[in-house]
């Protein structure tokens, strides 16, 4: 393959984005209904439908092995079902146990088949989407092409006929059946739906392929978005994008890296799909690594900031208003020295709310005063710490000594409406329960 | 206790017969296995094949033998620790490694292949555990993706090797599918090694593990050393998995981890006990399948391997005694034959105390005491004429026998006494209790009955029903 051909990479591509996308859209509520393995133990196990059906039709791309693969995968639901509920086996295991067993049958039925039919276990595993052009004999459509476009159709119309009766059996399938859905029926219909876009898909994607891109898409839209609705359309966007990318990558990639050869297409459509998976992971804005990474980041600058300017209002307050500078080693010895104690001292004097003091000439490092700002911020937070010790002190039977703690913690996290209302059940105190004085909310350094 | 002591033993024990053949073997005559010209086998050949007659057969069969036991081994505490499917993970994760390691050497390097097949099995594991952190990311669906991108993955650098034309497309099917005939002698000896390491580890470790499995917290509150039990739990995993990847292929070997344990578990409920089950178990399996496959070339050694298990799965979940689904039927069966027999009594116990005891009760009146069926009461009235509880007297009215007749009132009194209780202590309307009662009554044990005479100060009487007068129950 040397370079973009229309003819030949056109069907595949067209192939890939409709296998894709046909697995896409059921594998949402796969995801959802937390059923994921369902689809891996469906495609294993629909193999012995298709070899029997072979078997017993003596040909390919026939209606025979439609139903047989179906009826196989129908029946790895039912039996996983039977094997829980009437062996009492784990889920998991027990689908280990149902596909393993059906898959070592199609296994051994596809050995005997292979005498008498020309059928390559190895397609089973990865398919043979590169075939697919080569029956479009004088510019017809692939027959391929067209199931795969039947089973697209039929998916697209059973989501969009039942859309409703889907969300509410997925979310929440008490309520689907006070309403009067039966939630076993749309399980089923599902299932039958996944063993008819599994089989239809072995062709072009194979077993085991079929299962990233039933699951795949899923779970990346899943980490994308809250909405069953966009969630959907994202999955086909990115299942189409994995295919499209896939065999781009499969036919052009090694030659980017210097191997004279082209790979397989629905093998590298899998892996694209797990990066696209891999790049949500990291980069989800809510669910993300990365994400929750700088959060996390963010919430320990804001809550260090914060314990620097309570720090250096207490210095002040010990001081007696004699606005004695500290030293950064003391600051940091106080908060505990860290690359974010140092952000956070370098962020309070950007934001100015301290200033470096004019150090003599004994001092060993800088030394900070509080502005007028950082005092006001301070002593708003000096405010909650001693409100939320009083009321601790006045509600609950703690020592005091044991107040501080839930305090400093608190601290960061009680907002001007709560300091009102607690301000208020304390009947506007003065001091806390060691004595300290508790500053107001409004108007700087104190009384 | 003992038992307990002795499960260790006798694994060990189950390794001495093949460390004996092993150590026999010597290179014989050289008969091809793959020769895929047999359909079906002589006598000779099964006979030689059941014999180990055959070197290449010895190896093979032992070879499979040990992986099949290592593997019901180890797999026995996977499965409780509820991680059968996570070695499903596994295994599609190291065909990466596999690929790789021949895109590189370019030739059959078994010890770097099997390096590379750990490794990417690893790293497998690893992004399931990373996978499964992330709330929006269920476990089942880690294990779905890793398992497929990563195949995906291994099947893009097999494409690869494919093309560069390097001949060993073939020692990569192996892999995926199995081909235990392909052993080698040291492939057995490494099977070998790693039974003896996965029983030994399991023997050595068997309280940690054994703790780890059912309370993972208890565990850690004995000084357990949790992580470094469960990563060696998982190395074992990972030792038997890529062992046995020549065998079985990757695709089934997960299921000698999952379907001996299974299967074991209706057996059992004593920990020893399964692991030793589902180590025979495999070991059977996997020494069926081999030898049938070693008579049978044609057939996929994994394939019947697995589907050998999996018949032992079918009938133990079948015929297990206790936890078997006929047991369960039988269970089922005979309680609804009680209850219909002790519903009988009871109607007759209630005719006696309505009428005159020894009064004869009719077909008719019989069937319009509750609702049953003339079928079922027919049988179960058969049933307490057979057991000498009622006889037909010659007017065709049916009388209890001085047997039926004192537990007749027993069960009549559970139901009268069950019924006051709810009344009294559950605030239950009387219209309601009967229902109730008449569900309660077959399964009161002498205890319980005891404990509702003190509560409600009934010593031997039968209490008076406490429905209206007239209307019956």
């Amino acid at each position: 393959m040397s370079g973009w051909d229309w003819s030949s990479d056109g069907w595949i591509v067209l192939a890939g984005v409709l296998s894709a996308c046909s697995c896409a859209l059921v594998g949402n509520f796969l995801v959802l209904r937390k059923m994921s393995l369902m689809g891996d133990a469906i495609s294993h196990a629909v193999l012995p439908g298709l070899a029997i059906a072979f078997i017993v039709s003596g040909s390919r791309a026939s209606m025979e092995m439609f139903v047989g693969a179906v009826l196989a995968g129908t029946l790895t639901a039912v039996l996983s079902q039977a094997v829980i509920k009437y062996g009492g086996v784990e889920r998991g295991a027990a689908m280990g146990v149902v596909f393993s067993v059906l898959f070592a049958l199609g296994l051994i039925l596809i050995r005997q088949a292979a005498d008498h039919v020309d059928l390559d276990p190895g397609c089973v595993l990865y398919g043979n989407i590169v075939q697919i052009p080569l029956d479009a004999i004088g510019g017809e459509v692939p027959p391929a092409i067209v199931n795969l476009a039947i089973v697209f159709g039929v998916n697209v119309a059973f989501v969009g006929v039942f859309y409703k009766e889907l969300r509410i059996s997925t979310f929440d399938p008490q309520l689907s059946t006070t309403l009067g859905i039966p939630a076993s029926l749309m399980h089923y219909l599902l299932m039958i739906l996944v063993s008819m876009t599994t089989v239809a898909n072995f062709e072009s994607v194979g077993s085991i392929l079929v299962i990233a891109m039933l699951i795949v898409p899923g779970v990346a839209a899943h980490l994308l978005t809250d909405r069953l609705s966009t969630m959907i359309i994202v999955s086909l966007v990115i299942a189409s994008a994995s295919a499209v990318l896939g065999h781009v990558a499969a036919a052009f990639g090694p030659r980017w890296i210097g191997i004279d050869a082209d790979t397989n297409t629905s093998a590298m459509m899998a892996v694209v799909a797990g990066l696209f998976l891999l790049t949500a992971v990291l980069a989800s804005p809510q669910h993300g690594v990365i994400g929750k990474a700088f959060h996390r980041i963010q919430l320990s600058l804001t809550i260090t900031r914060e314990d620097i300017l309570g720090l250096l209002h207490r210095w002040r307050e010990m001081s007696a208003g004699d606005s004695r500078p500290m030293h950064r080693d003391e600051i940091l010895a106080a908060v505990g020295d860290s690359t974010v104690s140092r952000w956070a001292l370098r962020s309070l004097v950007r934001r100015r709310e301290l200033v470096p003091a004019v150090s003599d000439a004994s001092t060993r490092s800088p030394a900070y005063l509080l502005t007028p700002d950082g005092i006001a911020s301070a002593s708003v937070l000096v405010r909650s710490h001693r409100l939320w010790e009083s009321y601790l002190a006045k509600h609950f039977a703690i020592p005091l000594d044991h107040l501080h703690m839930s305090a400093e913690r608190w601290e960061h996290f009680i907002t001007p409406q709560l300091r009102e209302e607690l301000s208020q059940d304390l009947i506007a105190p003065d001091v806390d329960p060691h004595g300290k004085e508790i500053p107001p909310e409004h108007g700087g350094p104190g009384r | 206790m003992i038992a307990m002591r002795g499960i260790p033993w006798a694994l060990v024990a189950m390794l001495i017969p093949f460390s004996n053949a092993m150590a026999q073997s010597q290179p014989g005559t050289h008969r091809s296995i793959t020769d895929t010209a047999v359909h079906w086998p002589g006598w000779d050949q099964v006979s030689q094949a059941l014999l180990l007659r055959d070197y290449n057969t010895r190896v093979v069969v032992i070879g499979a033998t040990l992986l099949g036991l290592a593997a019901g081994v180890i797999g026995t505490f996977a499965y409780l620790r509820k991680r059968a499917l996570m070695g499903d993970a596994l295994s599609h994760a190291t065909l990466p490694g596999i690929a790789l390691v021949f895109l590189i050497l370019g030739a059959k390097n078994m010890p770097l292949l099997l390096l590379g097949a750990a490794v990417s099995g690893i790293l497998g594991v690893l992004a399931v555990i990373g996978l499964r952190t992330i709330p929006r990311i269920k476990e089942d669906a880690a294990i779905g993706i890793v398992l497929s991108v990563f195949f995906g993955l291994g099947m893009v650098l097999f494409g690869l090797v494919q093309q560069l034309k390097t001949g060993n497309e073939a020692g990569i099917q192996s892999f995926i599918y199995g081909k235990a005939a392909a052993m080698l002698h040291r492939d057995a000896w490494l099977i070998g090694g790693v039974a003896v390491a996965v029983v030994a580890a399991c023997t050595l470790f068997y309280k940690d593990f054994r703790i780890l499995c059912f309370d993972e917290e208890f565990a850690g509150s004995q000084g357990c050393p949790v992580v470094v039990m469960d990563l060696a739990m998982m190395a074992l995993v990972v030792l038997t998995t890529v062992v046995g990847l020549q065998a079985v292929g990757l695709i089934l070997v997960v299921s000698l981890l999952i379907i001996p344990p299974a299967a074991a578990r209706f057996w059992t409920d004593d920990l020893g006990i399964m692991t030793l089950v589902a180590g025979a178990s495999g070991a059977a399996s996997a020494w069926f399948g081999a030898t049938l496959s070693a008579v049978m070339p044609r057939l996929p050694t994994g394939a019947i391997i697995v589907l050998c298990a999996g018949v032992m799965f079918f009938v133990s979940m079948m015929a297990a005694p206790r936890r078997g689904v006929i047991a369960g039927i039988w269970r089922g069966w005979s309680l609804s034959r009680r209850i219909g027999l002790q519903h009988v009594l009871r109607a007759f116990a209630e005719h006696e105390e309505r009428y005159a005891e020894g009064v004869g009760i009719t077909m008719q009146q019989l069937l319009a005491a509750r609702s049953w069926s003339p079928v079922s009461l027919q049988r179960s009235l058969q049933r307490a004429i057979r057991r000498g509880e009622v006889t037909r007297g010659g007017d065709g009215g049916f009388r209890l026998t001085s047997a039926g007749r004192v537990e007749a009132a027993r069960i009549l009194r559970n139901h009268r006494l069950w019924e006051l209780y709810l009344i009294r202590h559950a605030d239950i309307a009387p219209s309601h209790v009967d229902r109730d009662a008449d569900d309660v009554e077959h399964v009161l044990s002498e205890p319980i009955v005891r404990e509702l005479e003190r509560a409600l100060d009934e010593a031997v009487a039968i209490p008076p029903s406490p429905h209206a007068e007239g209307g019956g129950v």
